[in-house]
């Protein structure tokens, strides 16, 4: 079983990443940075990172979230997250990144927020 | 909490995280560390091994990253030791200022200290670094 599996779905314009497993060091971060590749090769670039199976992260998964943005930011799209586990929260807190990412915890909401 | 150690000798992969985290892991089940606390703990081991491995190290397998877990009564001792040349924490820059907000590494150490109570380096004469890092209950 992979450490971090990824199903994309569309939602109108918006690309939505179910993300379920780990972003940590290695496997799991190499998944996220292949996934947003991916969808910037495509053409997408509206993304929602739903992020409600990820029971762990590490420096370095942080890490790819923000390169991530940067990049997506960087080819004029937007990235935003979705359904964030307490710990999760609480990580982005304390690095000061909730000030960084626009984050939702109703679906319906983030896909509305999209330009 | 019990008292015990726990060392392990690892080569310089990134699979040692996962197995510094396991033995820890199994080290504060049997001393009855809370959740939270346990979350912690883990994290900070990873960052350290993870740093002893890349940074320390630099991924060189003929290196090895030394480890042990001492709990006793009211405190959890974690030892990473490397084979690297040694680094001044102070000169790492804080990940939470503005200008470093958007940098893709550099928080592994804050999390170190963000989680435990006390975390030090020591740069061994014989050669390596050792990061020491304390929680107490």
């Amino acid at each position: 079983m992979a450490e971090l599996n990824i199903s994309e779905r569309q939602a109108g314009d918006v690309t939505v990443l179910d993300m379920d497993g780990k972003i940590t060091i290695g496997e799991g971060s190499v998944a996220l940075r292949t996934a947003v590749r991916r969808m910037l090769e495509e053409g997408k670039k509206k993304i929602l990172l739903n992020l409600a199976g990820v029971g762990y992260i590490d420096s370095s998964g942080i890490g790819e979230l923000v390169s991530s943005y940067t990049a997506i930011n960087k080819d004029g799209g937007q990235l935003k997250l979705l359904n964030l586990t307490q710990k999760l929260q609480d990580l982005l807190t304390i690095t000061k990144l909730l000030t960084v990412f626009d984050v939702y915890e109703n679906e319906s909401e983030a896909l509305s927020s999209f330009k | 909490m019990t008292v015990e150690t726990t060392e392990l000798k690892l080569p310089s992969r990134i699979e040692a995280v996962a197995e510094a985290a396991a033995a820890v892991a199994g080290l504060m089940s049997r001393s009855g560390i809370d959740e939270n606390a346990a979350f912690g703990i883990d994290m900070a081991v990873r960052e350290a091994v993870t740093n002893a491995v890349l940074h320390g190290n630099k991924k060189d397998e003929k290196k090895f990253v030394e480890i042990s877990f001492m709990s006793s009564p009211g405190a959890l001792e974690i030892k990473v030791h490397d084979q690297g040349a040694g680094f001044n924490p102070e000169t790492i820059p804080d990940p939470t200022a503005d200008e470093n907000l958007l940098k893709t590494s550099g928080r592994g150490i804050f999390f170190m200290r963000s989680f435990m109570d006390e975390v030090d380096w020591v740069i061994r004469p014989e050669g390596g670094t050792t990061v020491r890092m304390v929680k107490r209950f």
